[in-house]
C-alpha cells in the first residue's frame, strides 16, 4: 500500500488502469468448508450494503457457532498427522501459493471492481494498491514456505540438540472490513507459508472478496479444509472462534476494545495463541527543516487515505511552531480540491465510510472537537442525501486533552497541533495508549535517528508515511497490538 | 551444616535498591516443610507495594535514564558479576532453598544453583548481541527494525525451584534492557529476597530489580491487572495461567508468556536400553520429590518389555532414601505444604479405587510432617484421574503399549504439551516420534535435559512461549520497525 511516495520513483511501474466491471455477478454467496459451499446450519442468511449508495448488494448465508464448529472439524482433520497438507513438501506449499497469487492476477479486475462497491473503496486504490499488495504479499510468502528454520543448539553436556518450528495448528482469523482482502491475505498467507490451517472470518460488511478467494483456494488446488471462510458477525462467529477450544491460535485486526475481548476469551478458553492488529491515534512530527511541500503531501495522505480508515492514519500532527501557520495553510489547500462520489466513476477523490455506525460516530467526533475549541478550517459535517460521505475536514489549534486529539476517530479529519521543543514533542507523541505507527519529517540525520528510538511506535516513518511493504514487520506498542505481521 | 545467620537476609521488600516495609504493616510466615517449623516472617507485599515497585520500575526505565543509558556491554557484564555472587555465595543459597523448599541440599547445590549460574552467563553473553535486521523493501526506502526491551516486565515464579525459575526470567528481561517487579511463591521467598541484596552489590541501578513477596490473589493479580506493566511473565499452573491471560487481556493487552504444567509421556520401546530407560524415568517422574511441570507421570512400556520394566522401576523405587534433606544420603524430602500432601494422597487414593495395581509406596511416610512413600502404579489405563491429572507427586504410573501409531495417538491425546521422551535404539522411530508428539520438548534416551541454550516451553495449554536458549529473546523485546525515505533508490 504505497502512497505519493512511490509515483517519484521512475523505476516503478504501475499496470494500467482498466474500466471497473460493470454489471458484476456475485457467484459466492455461502459459506466455504472443505472446498465446498454450505448453507447456514440455522438457515440464516444477513446482507450487504454498497455504502455509496446504501442499496443492498446480495444476501450471504450466515454463520454461527455450529457453522464454526464445522470449519473447526474440516481444518482439524487437515491438519492431522498424515494428511495430505502435513506430508506435502514445504516447496509445495509454497508452490501453491504462488499459484493462487497468479489466479488474483488472472481476476485482479473482478475483485478490485468487487472490493470497491462492497468496501466503499475508490476503484483505482482498489486495482492498483490493494490488489497490488495482495499480490506481492501471497508472492512474498511463497519465498518463504521452504525456509521454515530450525536451530542446532551447542547444549551442555553430551547431547545433540535442534529446535522445529512446526505449525501452530488450526488458526482462527477475524478479518476487518477498512481493507478486506489485503487483511485477508496478510493472514492466511504466512498461516498456510508455515503449514497451518485456517478458519477465517470476514468482516458482516465485507464478505464478498474473502468468499471469492475461497473458490481461487480451490482451484489453485489447496487441499480440502485447509482454508475454511465462515462469514458472520462479530458476537456470535467471532466469538465462537475466540472461545473455541479446538483453535490452537487467534489472529485479529480491529478495534482495541474488540482485541481485549478476543484475548480474555483466548485465556478463558484454551490458552491459544494470540495475535492482534488494534487501533491508533499515530504522531506525526514535521520538523521546521522538513521539505514544507512533502511533508504537507504526506500527511495529507497519511490521513485521509481510505476515507481516513486506518489503523496508522496519521491522526495527530505535530508541526514545529516556525512553520505551522504556513503548514496549515497549504494542507486546507489540499484538503479542499475534493471530489466526493461513487468510488467507482473516474475523478473521484474520496468514497463513503462504511456503515452508518461508523458515520455518526466521526459526525459526533467532530461536533467534540468543535465545541472542545478547535478551529475548524475546512468541512465539518456530511455530503450528498445517499450513502455514508463526509467532508474531508481539517481542523488547527487543536490540544492533546481534545477528543478529536485523543480518541481514534477512523473517518476524514485532520487535526493539527503546534510545539516547540524536542523533549515537548516526544512526550506529547508517546502520550498515549496506543503506540502503532509514528512519523517524523526533518532533514537532520541527528533529528530523524533520535525520534526513530525515542518513539514508542511498532513502525516509525522517516520524510514518508505510510510506506508498507510485505518485507517489513508491522505492528503494535502497547494498546495497539500483540505481535507482528509481515 | 550451620544454619544461616538470618541478620544476612533482609525479609521486606526490595524497591529501589531499598528494603521497605510493607503498606499495611502485615507480615506472613514462611515454614521448613521438612520440620513443619516457621522459618521466619516476611512483609507482605499487596496492590499498594506493588504499585510503588512498578513506579520504580518505570522510572528506572525512563527514556535518559541510568540503565536505558547504559551499554549493552556492560548489562552482560553485570549479569556476570551476578553469576560471581551466586558462586560466592552458593553454599548461603543452597541452604536457603533447602530449608524455604525441602529438597535435598545436594541437588539444590548442584543442580538449582547451577543452573542459575549457567542461565546468568549464557545471557549476560547475548546482552550485546539483541540484533534487528536491514530489509530489502521495495522503492526507495531504507528499512531497518530494532528489538527493543519491553518495558517494565512482571514476574510471578513458583515454589518448585523458586531461584532458577527466577533467574530464567531475570536473566533474558534484563539482559534484553528491561526492568522488573518480582513476585516470588508465598511458599519461597527467602532466596529471591536475597537475591535482591546481590542485585544492589553487584550494582544494578535502583528500580531496574524490584521484589515484592506477597499471594497470588493480592500482590500476583496486582501484577496481572497493572495498566503500567508492558509483560508479564508466569510460571505455575494451567489453571492460574488462565487467569493471569484473562486478567493481562482485560487490563491493558500486557504480553504474556507462560510456563504450566505438563503431563509428560515418557515411551519405552522395546529395543531401549533397558537399565537407561528404567533409571531416566525413574528420576524423571521422582526428582524434586514430583514436583516438576516436566514430570514423567505417564510412563508408556511396550508390551514386550512390560513386566520386567515394571520389576525394575519397582526395585528403583523401594531404594529411594527419602528424609532429612540436609542428609547427604537423602534423595528425596518433603513435599511442599499440607495442601499438596493432601492432593497428592487424593490421587493415590483414586488410583487404588480406580483398579490401578499399586506395586509399592501409596501413603504417607510419618504421621506428621509432609513425607509421601515412593509410589508405582501398574496396570494403569488412560482414563484413570492419575493418568490425566497432574499429580506434582512421587507417584509413577505405569501402563501399556502396543504399537507405535497407538502410543503417538494416546501421547497426544492431553491438553497438556510440555514435555515427552522416548526410548529406543532406532533412528527412524526416534525421529519420527520426535516429529510426531505434540510437545515443546522430546528427550531421546534422556530426561530432564535442560540447559540454557536450548529453548523451553509448552505446546498447547502447557503455556504460551518460550523460556531460554536465544527464543526467550523474543518474549522480552518489542520489534520497531524503521523507514526512511531516500530520494534514489540504492542499490
Amino acid at each position: 500500500m504505497k502512497k505519493q511516495g512511490s509515483d517519484s520513483n521512475p523505476a516503478t511501474v504501475l499496470p494500467a488502469l482498466p474500466e471497473p466491471l460493470k454489471d458484476l455477478k456475485i457467484k459466492y454467496t455461502k459459506i466455504f468448508i472443505n472446498n465446498e459451499w454450505h448453507n447456514s446450519v440455522s438457515g440464516k442468511k444477513f446482507e450487504v450494503f454498497n455504502p455509496a449508495n446504501e442499496e443492498k448488494i446480495c444476501e450471504i448465508e450466515e454463520a454461527d457457532k455450529a457453522d464454526v464448529d464445522k470449519a473447526v472439524k474440516a481444518a482439524r482433520r487437515a491438519f492431522e498427522l498424515g494428511s495430505p497438507w502435513r506430508t506435502m513438501d514445504a516447496s509445495e506449499r509454497g508452490r501453491l501459493l504462488n499459484k493462487l497469487a497468479d489466479l488474483v492476477e488472472r481476476d485482479r479486475l473482478i475483485l478490485a471492481t468487487m472490493e470497491a462497491i462492497d468496501g466503499g473503496k475508490l476503484f483505482p486504490t482498489a486495482y492498483l494498491m490493494d490488489l497490488g499488495a495482495c499480490i506481492k504479499t501471497l508472492r512474498y510468502c511463497a519465498g518463504w514456505a521452504d525456509k521454515i528454520h530450525g536451530r542446532t543448539v551447542p547444549m551442555d553436556g553430551n547431547f545433540f540438540t535442534f529446535t522445529r518450528h512446526e505449525p501452530i495448528g488450526v488458526c482462527g482469523q477475524i478479518i476487518p472490513w477498512n481493507f478486506p482482502l489485503v487483511m485477508f491475505v496478510w493472514k492466511i498467507a504466512p498461516a498456510l507459508c508455515c503449514g497451518n490451517t485456517v478458519v477465517v472470518k470476514p468482516a458482516e460488511q465485507t464478505p464478498l472478496t474473502a468468499l471469492y478467494m475461497g473458490s481461487l483456494i480451490k482451484e489453485a488446488g489447496f487441499p480440502p479444509g485447509v482454508v475454511n471462510i465462515v462469514p458472520g458477525f462479530g458476537p456470535t462467529a467471532g466469538a465462537a472462534i475466540s472461545h473455541h477450544m479446538d483453535i490452537d491460535k487467534v489472529a485479529f485486526t480491529g478495534s482495541t476494545e474488540v482485541g481485549k475481548l478476543i484475548k480474555e476469551a483466548a485465556g478463558k478458553s484454551n490458552l491459544k495463541r494470540v495475535t492482534l492488529e488494534l487501533g491508533g491515534k499515530s504522531p506525526n512530527i514535521i520538523f521546521a527543516d522538513a521539505d514544507l511541500d512533502t511533508a504537507v503531501e504526506f500527511a495529507h495522505i497519511g490521513l485521509f487515505y481510505h476515507q481516513g480508515q486506518c489503523c496508522i492514519a496519521g491522526s495527530r500532527i505535530f508541526v514545529e511552531e516556525p512553520i505551522y501557520d504556513e503548514f496549515v495553510r497549504r494542507s486546507i489547500e489540499r484538503a479542499k480540491k475534493y471530489t466526493l462520489g461513487n468510488p467507482l466513476l473516474p475523478g473521484v477523490q474520496q468514497g463513503p465510510q462504511i456503515d452508518k455506525e461508523q458515520f455518526q460516530k466521526i459526525l459526533e467526533l467532530i461536533e467534540s472537537g468543535k465545541k472542545e475549541g478547535a478551529k475548524l478550517e475546512c468541512g465539518g459535517g456530511p455530503w450528498g442525501d445517499k450513502g455514508y460521505f463526509i467532508q474531508p475536514t481539517v481542523f488547527s489549534n487543536v490540544t492533546d486533552d481534545m477528543r478529536i486529539a485523543k480518541e481514534e476517530i477512523f473517518g476524514p479529519v485532520q487535526q493539527i497541533m503546534k510545539f516547540k521543543t524536542i523533549d515537548e514533542v516526544i512526550k506529547r507523541a508517546n502520550n498515549t495508549n496506543y503506540g502503532l505507527a509514528a512519523a517524523v519529517f526533518t532533514k537532520d540525520i541527528d533529528k530523524a535517528l533520535t525520534f526513530a528510538a525515542a518513539l514508542q511506535a511498532g513502525t516509525v516513518w522517516v520524510n514518508c508515511y505510510s510506506a508498507m511493504s510485505a518485507q517489513c514487520p508491522f505492528g503494535g506498542f502497547k494498546m495497539s497490538g500483540n505481535g507482528r505481521e509481515m | 551444616l550451620p544454619p544461616v545467620p538470618l541478620p544476612l537476609l533482609s525479609l521486606q521488600i526490595f524497591i529501589n535498591n531499598e528494603w521497605h516495609e510493607s503498606t499495611s504493616g502485615k507480615k506472613f510466615p514462611t515454614y521448613n516443610p521438612s520440620t513443619l517449623e516457621k522459618i521466619c516472617d516476611i512483609e507482605e507485599g499487596d496492590k499498594p507495594d506493588v504499585d510503588n515497585a512498578v513506579e520504580a520500575a518505570k522510572a528506572a526505565f525512563q527514556r535518559g535514564s541510568q540503565w536505558r543509558q547504559m551499554d549493552a556491554l556492560s548489562r552482560g557484564r553485570l549479569l556476570h558479576k551476578l553469576a560471581d555472587l551466586l558462586e560466592r555465595d552458593r553454599v548461603i543459597l543452597a541452604t536457603l532453598e533447602t530449608m524455604d523448599t525441602g529438597k535435598p541440599f545436594l541437588q539444590a547445590y548442584f543442580i538449582d544453583l547451577e543452573g542459575c549460574i549457567k542461565t546468568l552467563r549464557y545471557y549476560a553473553g547475548w546482552a550485546d548481541k539483541i540484533q534487528g535486521r536491514t530489509i530489502p523493501v521495495d522503492e526507495n526506502f531504507v528499512c531497518f527494525t530494532r528489538h527493543e526491551p519491553m518495558g517494565v516486565c512482571g514476574a510471578i515464579t513458583p515454589w518448585n525451584f523458586p531461584l532458577l525459575m527466577l533467574v530464567w526470567k531475570m536473566a533474558p528481561a534484563l539482559c534484553c534492557g528491561n526492568t522488573l517487579v518480582i513476585k516470588p511463591a508465598e511458599q519461597t521467598p527467602l532466596t529471591s529476597l536475597y537475591i535482591g541484596s546481590l542485585i544492589k552489590e553487584v550494582g544494578f541501578p535502583p528500580g531496574v530489580v524490584n521484589i515484592v513477596p506477597g499471594y497470588g490473589p493480592t500482590a500476583g493479580a496486582a501484577i496481572s491487572t497493572h495498566h503500567s506493566i508492558d509483560k508479564i511473565a508466569f510460571t505455575g499452573s494451567t489453571k492460574v495461567g488462565k487467569l493471569i491471560k484473562e486478567a493481562a487481556s482485560k487490563s491493558n493487552l500486557k504480553r504474556v508468556t507462560l510456563e504450566l504444567g505438563g503431563k509428560n509421556p515418557c515411551i519405552v520401546c522395546a529395543d531401549a536400553d533397558l537399565d537407561l530407560a528404567v533409571e531416566c524415568a525413574h528420576q524423571g517422574v521422582f526428582f524434586n520429590q514430583g514436583q516438576c511441570c516436566t514430570a514423567a507421570s505417564r510412563v508408556f512400556v511396550e508390551e514386550q518389555i512390560y513386566p520386567e520394566f515394571v520389576k525394575r522401576s519397582v526395585e528403583y523405587a523401594k531404594k529411594r532414601l527419602v528424609g532429612d534433606p540436609f542428609d547427604a544420603r537423602t534423595e528425596q524430602g518433603p513435599q511442599i505444604d499440607q495442601k499438596q500432601f493432601d492432593k497428592i494422597l487424593e490421587l493415590i487414593e483414586s488410583g487404588k479405587k480406580e483398579g490401578a495395581k499399586l506395586e509399592c509406596g501409596g501413603l504417607a511416610i510419618e504421621d506428621r510432617g509432609l513425607f509421601i512413600k515412593p509410589t508405582v502404579f501398574s496396570e494403569v489405563t488412560d482414563n484413570m484421574r492419575i493418568a490425566k491429572e497432574e499429580i506434582f507427586g512421587p507417584v509413577q504410573p505405569i501402563m501399556k503399549f502396543k504399537n507405535i501409531e497407538e502410543v503417538i495417538r494416546r501421547a497426544n491425546n492431553t491438553e497438556y504439551g510440555l514435555t515427552a521422551a522416548v526410548f529406543t535404539k532406532n533412528l527412524d522411530r526416534a525421529l519420527m516420534l520426535a516429529s510426531a508428539l505434540q510437545s515443546g520438548t522430546v528427550w531421546i534416551n534422556c530426561y530432564n535435559a535442560l540447559y540454557a541454550q536450548a529453548p523451553f516451553g509448552g505446546f498447547k495449554m502447557s503455556g504460551n512461549g518460550r523460556e531460554l536458549g536465544e527464543y526467550a529473546l523474543a518474549e522480552y523485546t518489542e520489534v520497531k520497525t524503521v523507514t526512511i525515505k531516500l530520494s534514489q533508490k540504492s542499490p
